[in-house]
């Protein structure tokens, strides 16, 4: 799994309780193999969970990724897979995380639902 | 109604480009219209629904109070932690940047910035080998050839390829894209690799092993390597070598892809190695992409006021620096900070959930603009102004260039400035308060 930026995930980054960022960001970026071998359809979702954490994504098809690899909006929903380990130099490996990939049918979190867990 | 009046090159402040011909209509002291910027500085300028109201959680609900009572609330926070973290810094100025470093010192605590979570190891690369820079205008008018490694400005920085690089026409450089060669090196296909001459798609986490194939090839010591290094074959390494070697200007410019992937401040190393080596046979500088529009800004005002340019350690008595031990998610997974304040970024969305959830286990301090994630975990909440937009200061471009930000319009909040000064103003007053008590 690797996360990163997009231009609607920047656009949006300054509001994040919007409506408009979550569809930018709780999207997870399959390649079009992957996708049609987890037999998935656009507005699916896919449970994505690794020893940090799981979360459940809406799939999205994208052409440029290679087979084996998701691409996730970074944020909020992207970080719940990534660990606390920094190697010494005081950045988490936000890119190159294992994880496993599942559709399934349960919903997305929002974000107030995300971080309720937390104590907000 | 007043007659709108237009605001001429005032910069934006959303990105590292801080691009500075921006065209603002004010109309009744509202914006109406951006020009010239991209979706996001757009997005940026033009604004939304704010925080209208400091705050102060009370039985679990946040509830409206005065600056003054949060300001006095924010003290009290900061002087009864043992280690408190002063923590963003990255979307303010550089003017707001001096206040919090005086404020980290005054109450012993670590300040850090969201360099930490981005280009830290780049910051922390560059320390160990050098940078060979340039500025932005000497890559728009004399670079022939750019070398995009693990970014993507396409979505990124989106006016980066039009104003300094691939696509800009400069004094050396007057046919544009179609004088220059383009390389892309990433995991994946972006928006900026199909303007590519030439795409790389290597192996994640593989970039330090395809730096150091680059460097025997370029070092003539080709025999050495191997058929594939990090999924591409050798005569790819080869050809991009000899372009490299070729140019009579190179830059390369690098993200995320880099710094977030194995190896991090090895792989910056790596290609910091590289560059200086390519200047034997040409001349080639190198950049990274910085994010947030003055994260530059607090790493220059840190290493001029404490020696160091992010994670330093105040608590000591003396200025202390040690990323993976003073910097932000480091103290956090570790339970090492017992209160923190929060500005000009959101740390509960772009830290990692453990950290995040460490957030939510000490009084937190948030200085924002905007509703986030963080005010969820807030106890004192503080709106600001709008640097960039509803307050003038000192930005610094990703390529190290001070810019002066401009006032595109007043504000009812306090800047980032002031509200500072209101804390440190009140820290004082309470120590002294606390002295007389025991005296």
């Amino acid at each position: 799994m690797i996360s990163g930026r997009t231009l609607a995930q920047g656009a949006g980054c300054e509001s994040k309780m919007s409506p408009d960022f979550f569809k930018a960001v709780a999207i997870c970026h399959l390649s079009e193999k992957d996708f049609k071998s987890l037999g998935l359809s656009e507005g699916r979702n896919v449970l994505l969970k690794n020893e940090f954490g799981q979360v459940v994504l809406t799939a999205k098809k994208d052409a440029g990724l290679p087979d084996s690899m998701v691409f996730i909006p970074m944020g909020p929903w992207a970080n719940v897979l990534v660990g606390t380990e920094t190697g010494g130099c005081g950045t988490p490996h936000f890119k190159g995380l294992e994880v496993e990939v599942a559709a399934t049918n349960s919903p997305v979190l929002n974000i107030r639902e995300l971080f309720s867990g937390l104590g907000a | 109604m007043s007659e709108a009046i237009m605001i001429k090159d005032a910069v934006c402040s959303f990105c590292g480009c801080l691009c500075d011909d921006i065209n603002v209509e004010v109309e009744d002291g509202k914006i109406q219209r951006v020009r010239h910027a991209c979706r996001l500085g757009s997005s940026k300028i033009m604004g939304h629904a704010r925080i209208e109201s400091p705050m102060i959680r009370k039985n679990g609900v946040l509830v409206a109070v005065s600056f003054q009572e949060a300001y006095d609330k924010a003290a009290k926070i900061l002087l009864a932690a043992a280690k408190p973290l002063l923590y963003g810094w990255a979307s303010t100025s550089c003017e707001a940047a001096k206040k919090g470093i005086l404020l980290a010192e005054e109450v012993g605590g670590v300040l850090d910035s969201t360099a930490t979570v981005c280009h830290g190891p780049s910051v922390i690369g560059i320390e160990e080998k050098g940078l060979p820079g340039a500025t932005l205008g000497q890559v728009k008018n004399r670079a022939d050839t750019i070398v995009f490694w693990g970014c993507n400005p396409a979505e990124a920085h989106p006016r980066h390829s039009l104003r300094y690089s691939s696509n800009s026409c400069g004094k050396f450089t007057q046919e544009g894209r179609e004088g220059r060669k383009i390389i892309v090196v990433d995991v994946r296909e972006t928006r900026t690799s199909k303007n590519a001459d030439k795409f790389i798609r290597i192996s994640p986490g593989s970039d330090y092993e395809v730096i150091s194939a680059l460097r025997m090839l370029v070092a003539g010591k080709g025999d050495s390597v191997l058929d594939e290094v990090g999924g591409v074959l050798k005569a790819d390494l080869a050809d991009i070598a000899a372009t490299l070697k070729a140019a009579k200007f190179g830059a390369v410019f690098f993200g995320l892809g880099i710094t977030h992937s194995r190896g991090r401040y090895k792989n910056i190393d790596n290609a910091l190695s590289l560059v200086a080596e390519l200047n034997s046979h040409s001349k080639f500088v190198i950049m990274p992409m910085r994010g947030h529009y003055n994260v530059g800004g607090i790493g220059q005002v840190l290493a001029w006021s404490s020696g160091y340019p992010m994670s330093v350690d105040f608590t000591r008595g003396g200025p202390y620096f040690n990323p993976g031990e003073t910097s932000a998610c480091d103290l956090l997974a570790r339970r090492d900070v017992d209160a923190a304040l929060i500005i000009a970024a959101d740390a509960v969305s772009n830290f990692p959930r453990a950290t995040a959830k460490a957030l939510a286990g000490i009084p937190v301090i948030q200085i924002d603009p905007y509703e986030n994630p963080t005010t969820l975990l807030s106890d004192v909440v503080i709106p600001c102004a709008i640097a960039g937009v509803e307050v003038e200061g000192t930005a610094y471009r990703m390529d190290g260039l001070a810019l002066r930000l401009r006032k595109m319009v007043d504000s009812s909040f306090p800047s980032d400035e002031d509200i500072l000064m209101g804390i440190l103003e009140s820290v004082h007053k309470q120590r002294q308060m606390t002295a007389n008590e025991g005296a």
